[in-house]
């Protein structure tokens, strides 16, 4: 599901116009951007939070030619999923298709 | 993915789902508090549905999340270096997109 798909699904379900639900639902994602950008964690109940990790330089590897590169320091985001939905996607899960499925598509 | 030296923020500042109806609520306009904060659950409720039935959810500019079919392996008690099988399951993974990755390293 595309960000596309879930603008159509609410602006159906909630008969909004798309136009505005795509504004919200960009609201949402950038409201979550705005607060990693500070420093800050999101932590949405149920779902799971997000936090900025800080990264050190250090010394990588280009893996097609192994010739060392320097790699920058840097930030980014890390999702930590929530135990309700961490349960629900497994539970979900189990004794479903093949191992493969979810990931084939 | 390998995390070499990576250390935690400082900062102890949260935004939860409040915050971000909020934000919605004052720069969409056009409908109350209440609704806004419908929409708002709406929208993970539905993201959390479709992750649910093993699909994946990709929000450009964002990141994807992916459902990802893990195999059972030997794995070890880290405190009395006991041999334990863990289990085939499913879990959630987050691939932040290119963009919010440059927006976090101006």
């Amino acid at each position: 599901m595309t960000k596309s798909d879930l603008i159509e699904l609410v602006a159906n379900k909630l008969h909004l116009p798309k136009g505005k639900a795509e504004l919200i639902i960009n609201c949402i994602f950038d409201s979550m951007e705005e607060s990693l950008k500070h420093g800050a964690r999101v932590e949405i109940r149920g779902f799971g939070s997000f936090e900025i990790r800080n990264y050190k330089s250090y010394e990588g590897r280009n893996p097609r030619t192994g010739d060392p590169v320097a790699v920058q320091p840097k930030r980014l985001p890390f999702f930590k999923v929530g135990k309700e939905l961490k349960e629900r996607v497994n539970e979900a899960g189990k004794g479903s298709a093949k191992p493969s499925a979810s990931v084939a598509q | 993915m390998n995390t070499p030296n990576k250390t935690r923020t400082d900062d102890f500042r949260t935004m939860t789902k409040a915050e971000i109806v909020e934000n919605v609520y004052e720069r969409i306009g056009g409908f109350s508090k209440k609704e806004a904060a419908e929409v708002v659950e709406l929208v993970f409720d539905t993201i959390k549905e479709t992750l649910e039935r093993g699909e994946k959810i990709k929000i450009s500019g964002f990141g994807n999340f992916l459902v990802r079919q893990k195999n059972s392996r030997i794995g070890r008690n880290p405190q009395t270096g006991e041999e334990i099988t863990i289990s085939a399951r499913r879990v959630l993974t987050f691939k932040p997109s290119q963009v919010l990755k440059n927006s976090l390293n101006p």
